[in-house]
């Protein structure tokens, strides 16, 4: 567990930490995330008393860091950085068993260490543990940097934008495997980013900072669903959006307008000449105000109908309807799990507004997707 | 040709203590100057008034105090060896990447260890470039030794100037053009091979 209480930390007028206050629980994945200078890095390198906080106390398991020796502390902590930090002058497996070493592990447990966590990034020992960092990707070195941060057995680690400086694709494979590990391992992470996506993907528990203070510490669906600030809500741009797409879609928006109805009253042969003349094989039945009664199909008329008879006689009243501020998930599911190749949309007052057809959906998606799109 | 077997080696060996002795204090000298600022630019300031003093001078100051002999010529080419050496070390060491230095203290090196196991190897093809400088130079330096009675080179050539003899001042000469080609051509592949990795 760790523990902020009050920290604050100056640099002459510079106020980087503002009072910052929070509790990580063990076995979380905290995610710190801000703009640039909002005092995450600082905040995660006071953790390990890269930085003195002061005043203030950070607790690791209760215990004030200021009363534990530095580098002592340091070794039960692992740490990851951006710029990877490998030592070139050591070979991989060097690398890995740095902390091992430094606490004095004997010979062949640093060996098996080696052994164990090469083989958890899926890298054979006889490939890799005796090249040097610089023949490895980039992706390869910092699995390794990651590895080195494991290698003691940490109870926490601590990550300041490992993935950064990493193309797309390896920082998402980096992201999967970081995660399994956590999970597996059971680590405390801290992990700094300025990533929304990787915080959206890695955390257990977001801590958003700006100006030396934490904003808001939520869950990743608590961030999404209620941004306490701004600027929250801005790092989380797109994905609100997204969000907001899947619940804020309404039936009407959907729809296509024009729809050809017909008065119950009309006779049966006028239908069948208006559904020819527009192309349709059904219409939509109104009664005098406009309300909605049910369709009528050409297929009914032609078996069933009686020239000069009202069509009133020939409704099918199990034709589907929405309201038109329905959500539109609810209407699309209707009509996808029926055969028929369309939905109603009425109005609060059961008057017809439109008509949702499986080329009007596929229509509404492609302008959600990709704008406007001329019909 | 006895002679000039006997002189050579009495030469190199002069000049092989001192760069010993010269490379240790000066990589001492230029890791303190790593390690405490202000003192580092007093240190480096020292090295380079020495270096800016003739040698004829030093070797007269030096005599004075220490008297004739080997002793006295070796201190003198500790004292000019130390800035190039000095200088190299401590410019490698500030120039080291910061993320390496953050990266040796997270996982939790002491400075001692630090120097150790991340500073220094990093360092040494730098130094070494300071320790051939400071080689090359020595090489001719030593020649002077000849004027406070110690060996070497300069002895064959101190004589050759004594009887207007050509050909003997160059017995003398040639040798320590030739020693000197050499160290500079070895140092440099000792250099290049141990910047694979550390670059």
């Amino acid at each position: 567990m760790i523990e902020f209480r009050n920290v604050t930390k100056r640099y002459g007028a510079v106020t980087v930490l503002d009072d910052v206050s929070f509790t990580i629980p063990s076995g979380q994945f905290a995610v710190v995330i801000g703009p640039s200078g909002c005092g995450k890095t600082t905040t995660l390198r006071t953790i390990n008393r890269l930085i003195e906080p002061q005043p203030g106390t950070v607790f690791i398991d209760g215990e004030d860091v200021m009363d534990q020796d530095p580098v002592q502390l340091r070794r039960r902590i692992g740490y990851v950085i951006q710029q990877i930090g490998l030592f070139p002058n050591m070979t991989v497996e060097e690398n890995i068993s740095v902390v091992p070493k430094l606490l004095k592990y004997p010979k062949d447990a640093c060996a098996t260490i080696t052994h164990e966590l090469l083989t958890l990034v899926d890298m054979p020992y006889e490939a890799y543990a005796h090249k040097y960092p610089s023949e490895l990707s980039g992706g390869q070195q910092q699995r390794i940097g990651v590895l080195r941060a494991l290698a003691a057995s940490p109870p926490i680690v601590l990550m300041d934008e490992p993935f950064g400086a990493l193309d797309p694709v390896t920082r998402e494979s980096l992201q999967e495997e970081i995660k399994r590990i956590q999970r597996k391992l059971k680590k405390t992470i801290v992990f700094v980013t300025h990533d929304m996506d990787e915080a959206l993907r890695l955390a257990d528990v977001i801590i958003f900072m700006d100006g030396g203070k934490i904003l808001q510490m939520a869950t990743p669906e608590e961030m999404l669903h209620k941004p306490q600030a701004p600027i929250i809500k801005s790092f989380l741009g797109r994905h609100i959006e997204e969000s907001g797409a899947k619940e804020g879609m309404k039936a009407q928006e959907f729809m296509k307008r024009r729809v050809h109805t017909v008065l119950e009253s009309a006779k049966t042969l006028e239908s069948i000449e208006r559904m020819r003349k527009r192309e349709v094989n059904s219409l939509v039945v109104v009664d005098d105000d406009d309300h909605y009664l049910g369709t009528v199909s050409i297929e009914t008329i032609k078996a069933k109908g009686k020239a000069g008879r009202a069509i009133g006689e020939y409704i099918d009243t199990t034709t589907l309807t929405v309201n038109r501020h329905d959500d539109a998930k609810e209407a699309l599911d209707k009509l996808l799990a029926s055969t028929q190749n369309y939905v109603i949309v009425l109005n609060d007052d059961r008057t017809v507004a439109g008509i949702i057809t499986r080329t009007s959906t596929a229509k509404a998606m492609g302008q959600a997707l990709w704008g406007e799109i001329e019909s | 040709m006895r002679e000039l077997l006997n002189a050579t080696g009495e030469h190199l060996l002069i000049v092989f203590f001192s760069m010993v002795a010269a490379s240790a204090i000066a990589i001492a000298l230029g890791v303190l100057a790593y390690w405490k600022r202000r003192l580092g630019s007093v240190i480096i300031a020292l090295a380079e008034i020495v270096q800016t003093i003739p040698s004829l001078a030093l070797l007269a100051l030096l005599m004075i105090v220490f008297g004739l002999g080997d002793v006295t010529m070796g201190i003198a080419l500790i004292l000019y060896a130390l800035l190039p050496i000095i200088r190299n070390t401590h410019t490698a060491l500030i120039e080291l990447p910061p993320h390496l230095i953050d990266a040796a203290r997270g996982v939790g090196m002491s400075r001692a260890q630090r120097l150790a196991k991340v500073e220094i190897p990093l360092c040494i093809p730098m130094i070494l470039g300071g320790i051939k400088v400071a080689l090359v130079n020595s090489l001719s330096i030593a020649v002077m030794g000849v004027l406070i009675g110690s060996g070497g080179l300069g002895y064959i050539i101190y004589r050759g100037i004594q009887q207007r003899n050509m050909g003997r001042i160059l017995i003398g000469a040639i040798p320590v053009v030739v020693i000197a080609l050499f160290f500079d051509w070895a140092m440099r592949r000792l250099e290049r091979r141990l910047f694979r990795h550390t670059s």
